[in-house]
């Protein structure tokens, strides 16, 4: 942990306050990359605390987005991606040669724009992750099902769907479905959800109950979620980090961020004088 | 008087032309529909009509007797149907593999880019020049001699492009969203074909396979060269009437035997011509109809 202190005076702004104590998830050092030869991200030197929701806001195209999918490799799968730096999660470079990036994948969840549920019974999508790890092949019938309702409870869709169990997850309504999507990763025991713009499908009732779980999860999961949305940055993460260009212009306290930017870039940003 | 002088919504000159155009353009799309269906609907009751003295079950289940003056098409028939088998088993798991491989490992380099464009222009050869090329390549360079394997080969060959063709649109068919979902839950790129992209996307590469069984059945000139022949006694029953042909054998096929008879055979009755086609033209409708059954099953079976 001592080069934290290190690391965060090398950035050019103003460096977040970090109190020791204080355990990191991810943290990335000088990460670039480049979509063939667009550089996206920029020297992204960032440290995401555990167990709380770190918002990544910033107008369209700044690679909020683009870094999100760096934390669990899955850009590689968009081909055509090139990074350079480093990125470490839980304290290992996940660009090591000895991580297994399905098992970063399985450890570092993510949820979607569009809810994306598999076509396939409500049952089958909770336990399909471990299905992918044949880590269900050892339970008993009602083993599953305990996975299954506990993973459910724990998004607060057990009542709704008790007793539709084997209906097509995609028969849900749309804020059921994103729950759906958050509750399937439960039980591979993940230790970070990166959620790409979770609520921005869904209408106004449907945002307060998936902002009320992505509440939830927090301690237990370190939550990092993309949002257009200033009212939801505010509402619902504690710590912000705001993007312009590929660059991490300002990171900091939701309150601070939002009572008194650093930054003036920032400060136009989320008064929405651009977007 | 008034109401028209205050009718705000009153139409112009220039929409009083567009109407006629508009009815113009309505009848003759639909004057062109009916010139299309007509055609198929004149084949078919010509044919019939014509092969109805002939249309018998013995007609179907006979071998051909007496310089094919009588008997029936059960040798071309059942020689048809082992063409067709043969060279599915060979094309189908080949051209769906490599559709997989295109649509959901091959990344867009200039080598994917040249295999796509030699599919597509490998669905443009005509059949003949398959018949050319199974006989230098299956016949003689790898020394099948003319036989039912060859000939399967050459329509193998034939019949892969479109089978390649239709896996990788139904595959294609088959949202991102779900591999993204499974990809992000650590699946690997096959367990995400296996578990999600091919149950969902089967309907659609089993309609491409099925579709080129019409085509495979039909073609005569790929055989031409590369196995089928004119007659050749074969059991008239038991086992060795149901399997009357080896890999290795020269066979006889419906498409081959109806070009025989119409054109290098003499005293052949004409219902035995238009039997013969009514045959082939009944299996092409068969097969089309069953693949179009089949994909409305699968359709309404799934939902997304």
């Amino acid at each position: 942990m001592s080069t934290i202190a290190t690391e965060s005076s090398t950035t050019q702004y103003p460096p977040v306050e970090i109190s020791l104590a204080d355990e990191l998830s991810i943290q990335t050092r000088g990460l670039n990359l480049w979509y063939g030869d667009f550089q996206a991200l920029m020297d992204v030197s960032v440290n995401i605390k555990k167990g709380i929701i770190t918002g990544l806001i910033g107008p369209s195209g700044c690679g909020k987005t683009t870094l999100l999918r760096c934390f669990n490799r899955i850009n590689e799968r968009y081909g055509n991606v090139r990074t350079t730096g480093d990125i470490e999660i839980l304290d290992k470079n996940i660009y090591d040669s000895d991580v297994s990036v399905r098992q970063l994948r399985r450890s570092v969840g993510m949820v979607f724009q569009r809810p994306n549920p598999l076509p396939i019974s409500i049952f089958d999508n909770v336990l399909f992750g471990m299905g992918l790890h044949d880590a269900h092949k050892s339970l008993s019938r009602s083993e599953r099902a305990d996975v299954v309702e506990m993973a459910l409870r724990e998004v607060d869709l057990w009542n709704t769907v008790k007793d539709r169990l084997k209906a097509r997850a995609t028969t849900l309504t749309l804020e059921q479905q994103q729950k759906l999507c958050i509750a399937r990763l439960l039980p591979l025991k993940p230790d970070i959800i990166l959620m790409d713009e979770p609520c921005s499908a869904l209408d106004a009732e449907g945002i307060e109950k998936v902002e009320n779980l992505i509440e939830s999860l927090r301690d237990e999961y370190t939550v990092v979620i993309v949002t257009h949305n200033m009212a939801q940055a505010r509402r619902a993460t504690d710590e912000c980090i705001f993007m312009l260009l590929g660059e991490i212009i300002e990171h900091s306290k939701t309150s601070e961020m939002f009572l008194n930017p650093q930054h003036e870039k920032t400060e136009m940003y989320i008064q929405g004088r651009y977007g | 008087m008034s109401s028209e002088i205050n009718n705000p919504f009153a139409s112009t000159e220039q929409e009083h032309r567009g109407k006629k155009v508009e009815l113009l353009v309505k009848f003759c799309t639909l004057a062109m529909t009916w010139l299309l269906i007509i055609p198929v609907l004149a084949i078919i009751v010509f044919l019939v009509y014509k092969a109805w003295p002939a249309l018998s079950i013995e007609f179907l289940l006979d071998n051909p007797e007496k310089k094919m003056t009588a008997g029936g098409i059960w040798g071309p028939l059942i020689g048809t149907f082992f063409l067709v088998l043969v060279s599915l088993i060979i094309a189908a798991p080949t051209g769906i593999l490599a559709g997989v491989y295109l649509n959901e490992f091959a990344r867009d380099n200039w080598v994917t880019r040249f295999i796509n464009l030699a599919v597509v222009n490998l669905a443009g050869v005509p059949s003949i020049v398959h018949g050319l090329f199974g006989l230098g390549a299956f016949v003689y360079f790898l020394g099948m001699d003319r036989c039912l394997l060859a000939a399967s080969c050459t329509v193998a060959v034939m019949t892969l492009p479109v089978i390649i063709t239709s896996t990788k649109e139904a595959l294609a068919s088959v949202p991102m969203s779900f591999r993204v979902a499974c990809w992000n839950m650590g699946a690997t790129k096959w367990q995400t074909i296996r578990t999600i992209v091919l149950p969902n996307s089967i309907s659609g590469i089993l309609t491409g396979v099925i579709l080129q069984v019409a085509r495979a059945a039909g073609e005569t000139a790929p055989i031409l060269f590369t196995g089928a022949m004119i007659s050749s006694r074969i059991a008239d029953s038991g086992w060795d009437a149901m399997v009357p042909y080896g890999l290795d054998d020269r066979f006889m096929a419906l498409s081959y035997h109806l070009y025989i008879i119409s054109t290098q055979w003499q005293n052949v009755p004409e219902s035995f011509k238009f039997g013969t086609a009514a045959v082939m033209i009944g299996l092409v409708i068969a097969v089309n109809s069953l693949s179009i059954g089949f994909r409305i099953y699968l359709r309404a079976r799934k939902k997304w």
